[in-house]
């Protein structure tokens, strides 16, 4: 115990000593920031008259001091809390206290800061380590140091990177009208406003509130991608379908497609002058109308694109139901359905749950598909954003609405919980289980292939048509075959070496690397998350594993906007940069991993780890050589989930997207905005057949998880 | 040796200085991608400065500068319409360059003079309706010459127009209407039409570019749009209201606080030079230049030949004015007007 809190002590001091404690233009290693006036390390800052950098050096000594005195390691613990949260508090307290401006206090004089940079980041990482070091040693989390610091770290990103930037929107929440200042009085009567809730669409006049459509379109679609998500899933895993392949990459594809294109699709095809509605209107005569435009439209192309996310939760778990259970009630003389009914189904409860809740979330969060299909159809999503960037801002209407939007979230979680109770689904034991999963029953098994089957089709269909836009000059109105499209956003001169020309190249590559490296990131904090709620006790735990939550369940442009709000001044300076754009990716996505973790870790017995922990390895060597093998499908879902978000999704970026760092959603939007479909669907196709290849790549790299010796389906 | 290391390090503190000072320049565009991306290409052939482009909508710049006040990631922002510039210069996020327009037209000129020289106008787009012949025949229907012609009867269903509480196209045409009309007499013809709106879009261009999808059968916007949609072969006519109509102002701004104001002020005197803005027909930019030396195209609608208003940007720029007739047009015309079965 007191070696790792020394080894803290000493990273810590060695950053507070040689690194630059500030933000330094052009990186650290360009080296410019070394004998630069003011950009020194913490130790030299403090000493040329940034005093108040002191406070954590000063802890961190301390704590060093302490790991060296022969004390009783309980009130040695003790001391290491005390140093670290006072650091932390310090650090934390000058920053916000001290800005680029000047201080908020007038005491402290003309004092002057920029960003926090490696320096401090080092510091405070130690420091919190110390924290957590000394927690552990004080004897809770099982004194495992581990799991302590694990928790420790996830609270401290979630709160700097999620509370922190949200915390400047909430407060406009409570901002009174015409900018008087912040007051109670108006939130209540604004947060429950008739034209919110309203249900005057139910008697047939007017428009109902936009908390209302987003409710039932949320609840309707949730239910909907669960259901076909199970029914594909269940091919996949209890039948000896055909073209399981093709199925594979069906419900990949909706996942990979960057927004509007689906719901452009499905205009050319289904809108009053699409071509099957000119064909229907031209062999059975029906009327041509406008169907399309409102919930039906909005409610299909949030179908086709979320029915995967259902797949990819469900299918882990489905797969990973023991067959001994099934064997068991078979022997018991149940019959197919019997078992399926009353043996499978419950067992997969936490996965519907899981896939319901991801549904009804990106569902309310959606905001692409309410754009282009929405009509008269007004959901929160795209209300809040309108209320930031409409032609009268009014940055307290997005806020509430945003907070709508939240309650409805923890509404839905709390139901979650509540459906799930306190049952135990484990059935990966690790003991011997060598049997076979029973096959469905015939009706059931026709019930999956019927909505499944023409539910493919139906994809296959709008993706054949969007390659078929990708290479016509004029999609609906002139079909000559032409690569202009191609052409224009991905030329490539090769004279005198290679030029990448295309007017696509430049955000086609920042968006590669930047996805690329938060996808990782994300799936590790994610299941480091999970691991964390299914495995260990701690207090909070509940308020724990909301909050990893809250970043899905908030629209994008509001945390957009809000890390602008946070992360353009010191402290943490950041817009502009790519970081700002990585850090959004991780903290937003990072909830699929938590909810596809913890659905994988619950089918995993304890007798799991608690065989291994009996053998002498500690926590850390049981999730490296125990858990994370079994957890393939799952790492497979998270990483591949947050690269492809990372390439799809618009609004969260649309405000912090630079010149120097331009992302591909946001160049397809303008195309879009600017009617030229052709090249942005030739651009969503590139990413498509990008995302599918890295996807395969993935899944080559990962494999699929070993759970016993043959995953067989009885005939 | 250690005379080597201390040079050495003094040769890369001197490096990463120069590789900071290195003109270049942030620009935001409001215009068609393919506009802002020629554009900036052209500049930095033409004056050797390095120009990172990234394309946002105006609503989403005006957010973006105004959460980024006091600590600007962009030095420039161009084109879009000009409402949001001249609030972005009553706010004070943008600043004065003090650049010459006395060559420019009178109505950019007026713009500069109204902000205080912190937006001058580049661009000129003129507000009409569209409709598509194919669908407007197969349903039988007149075309429409005069805005009262919308609230005929006939064309119950078959109007779209973007909803002005989200689009700066739909409020300036609720701002001319009332400028034609006299308010009382403008929201009641709003009502009118409102009976046969299909559906308030929240985009200002979705009307026009459904109509030429045939998804509606007319469209209200902006008359250059539309040039360029029925020059990519979409079956549609345009219309410039027989009762006169009113028209955007696009801008060119300069962020308050830029580090990069020499570079800037040569982006805003490129923009509204002849050179500068002629090669806009190459991508189909079809909206009148301010510069009377750039190159028009004789498709592209011009003032002379249509019926305009004197569009005062003052009164309906103002927050207050924009506020009321907003909150207005909520419940006079959204709420009455009758609710068209999809």
């Amino acid at each position: 115990m007191a070696r790792t809190a020394r080894l803290w002590a000493w990273v810590g001091l060695a950053g507070f000593i040689l690194l630059p404690w500030y933000m330094v233009a052009g990186g650290v290693l360009s080296l410019g920031w070394i004998g630069q006036s003011g950009m020194g390390p913490g130790l030299m800052e403090t000493a040329t008259g940034r005093w108040w950098l002191a406070g954590p050096g000063l802890a961190l000594l301390a704590a060093l001091v302490v790991t060296y005195l022969p004390v009783h390691p309980v009130r040695q613990a003790r001391a290491w809390v005390l140093a670290g949260a006072a650091g932390l508090g310090l650090l934390a307290g000058q920053g916000l206290l001290i800005l680029g401006k000047g201080p908020r206090l007038a005491a402290l004089g003309d004092a002057a800061q920029p960003g926090m940079g490696l320096g401090a980041f080092v510091v405070a990482i130690a420091l919190l380590f110390i924290l957590t070091t000394g927690i552990s040693g004080m004897g809770r989390g099982r004194g495992d140091a581990f799991v302590t610091g694990l928790v420790g770290m996830i609270v401290a990103l979630v709160g700097v990177f999620v509370f922190y930037p949200m915390a400047f929107i909430l407060v406009q929440a409570f901002s009174l009208k015409g900018g008087e200042g912040f007051g109670l009085s108006e939130f209540l009567p604004r947060f429950f406003a008739s034209e919110t809730w309203s249900l005057a669409c139910l008697s047939g006049a007017g428009y109902c509130g936009p908390a209302v459509n987003s409710l039932v379109l949320g609840l309707m679609t949730g239910l909907g991608t669960t259901a076909l998500g199970l029914s594909f899933a269940l091919i996949f895993t209890r039948t000896d379908f055909r073209a399981k392949t093709l199925l594979r990459v069906l419900t990949i594809l909706p996942i990979i497609t960057p927004p509007f294109v689906i719901g452009l699709a499905l205009i050319l095809l289904f809108g009053r002058s699409g071509t099957l509605t000119e064909f229907f209107a031209w062999a059975f005569g029906m009327e041509k109308t406008r169907w399309l435009y409102g919930f039906w439209g909005v409610w299909l192309a949030q179908m086709l694109s979320f029915t995967p996310i259902a797949f990819l939760v469900l299918i882990g778990v489905v797969e990973g139901i023991s067959p001994s259970m099934e064997e068991a009630s078979q022997t018991l003389d149940a019959n197919r359905w019997q078992t399926f009914r009353h043996v499978s189904l419950p067992l997969m409860r936490p996965g519907l749950a899981n896939a319901f809740l991801l549904g009804f979330i990106e569902s309310l969060a959606d905001f692409g598909n309410p754009l282009v299909l929405g009509g008269n159809f007004n959901v929160l999503s795209t209300e809040i954003y309108f209320a930031i960037v409409g032609t009268v801002a009014d940055p307290a209407k997005a806020a509430l609405l945003s907070m709508i939007l939240l309650s409805m979230t923890l509404l839905a979680f709390v139901a979650q919980r509540k459906w799930l109770g306190k049952k135990s689904y484990a059935t990966v034991t690790g003991k011997a289980d060598n049997g076979q999963n029973a096959g469905l029953n015939p009706g059931l098994k026709w019930a999956c292939y019927l909505t499944a089957v023409p539910w493919a089709a139906f994809t296959l269909m709008i993706y054949l048509l969007i390659g078929f836009g990708s290479f016509v000059k004029l999609w609906g109105y002139d079909h000559s075959f032409t690569f202009e499209h191609y052409s224009k956003a991905f030329r490539i001169v090769v004279r005198n070496g290679v030029h990448f020309v295309g007017s696509a190249w430049d955000s086609y590559f920042t968006t590669l690397v930047i996805a690329g490296i938060s996808a990782p990131l994300t799936a590790a904090v994610g299941l480091a998350t999970a691991y964390l709620l299914v495995r260990q006790k701690f207090s909070g735990k509940d308020a724990f594993e909301f909050s990893t939550m809250l970043s899905f369940a908030i629209p994008g442009t509001v945390i957009g906007v809000a890390y602008v709000m946070a992360f353009n001044f010191p402290p943490i300076e950041m817009t502009g940069t790519a970081m700002i754009l990585i850090l959004v990716f991780i903290f937003r996505n990072m909830p699929v991993g938590v909810r596809g973790g913890i659905a994988a870790m619950s089918q995993l017995d304890k007798s799991l780890d608690e065989a291994s922990i009996t053998l002498g390895a500690n926590s850390f060597t049981t999730v490296r050589r125990v858990i994370l093998p079994l957890m393939g499908p799952a790492l497979m879902a998270a990483i591949t989930y947050s690269f492809v978000r990372a390439i799809t999704s618009v609004s969260a970026v649309i405000f912090l997207v630079s010149a120097r760092h331009n992302l591909s959603t946001n160049f397809i939007v303008g195309r879009v905005e600017n009617n030229e479909y052709g090249i942005a669907i030739a651009y969503s196709v590139v990413l498509i057949v990008t995302m599918l290849l890295a996807i395969l790549l993935l899944q080559a790299v990962i494999g699929r998880r070993r759970l016993r010796r043959a995953d067989r389906v009885a005939a | 040796m250690k005379k080597q290391w201390i040079s050495a390090l003094a040769l890369a503190a001197g490096l990463s200085a120069t590789g900071a000072m290195a003109e270049e320049l942030n620009v935001v565009c409001s215009n068609e991608q393919a506009w802002c991306d020629l554009m900036a290409q052209n500049f930095k052939i033409d004056t050797g400065v390095d120009v990172a482009m990234v394309r946002k909508s105006t609503g989403e710049v005006l957010a973006q500068l105004r959460a980024e006040k006091g600590n600007p990631k962009v030095d420039v922002w161009w084109g879009g319409t000009g409402d949001p510039h001249i609030i972005a210069a009553t706010e004070g996020l943008t600043t004065a360059t003090g650049v010459d327009v006395s060559g420019l037209l009178g109505w950019a000129q007026n713009m500069t003079e109204m902000t205080e020289g912190r937006a001058i106008g580049v661009h000129v787009g003129l507000l009409g309706f569209i409709y598509n012949k194919d669908v407007l025949a197969e349903k039988g229907l007149a075309a429409p010459a005069c805005w009262r012609d919308l609230a005929k009867a006939d064309y119950k269903g078959e109007i779209q127009v973007a909803n002005p509480n989200s689009s700066g196209t739909a409020y300036t045409e609720l701002a001319t209407l009332v400028q034609l009309f006299g308010e009382d007499e403008a929201f009641k013809l709003l009502a009118e039409i409102g009976r046969n709106v299909n559906q308030y879009t929240k985009s200002g261009s979705a009307p026009v570019k459904a109509t030429a999808r045939g998804e509606t059968t007319i469209g209200i916007g902006f008359m250059h749009d539309m040039v360029k949609l029925k020059k990519e072969g979409f079956p549609v006519e345009i219309v410039a209201p027989c009762e006169g109509t009113g028209y955007e102002l696009g801008a060119v701004s300069v962020v308050d606080g830029t580090p990069n104001m020499e570079a800037a002020k040569k982006w805003v005197e490129y923009v509204i030079s002849a050179e500068g803005q002629s090669p806009g027909l190459e991508v189909g930019v079809y909206n009148i230049p301010a510069n009377p030396g750039a190159a028009t195209d004789p498709e592209a609608p011009d003032m002379a030949s249509v019926k305009l208003i004197d569009y005062d940007f003052a009164t309906y720029g103002a927050a207050d004015t924009r506020e009321r007739l907003l909150a207005r047009w909520e419940k006079d015309v959204k709420n009455a007007g009758g609710k068209i079965e999809e």
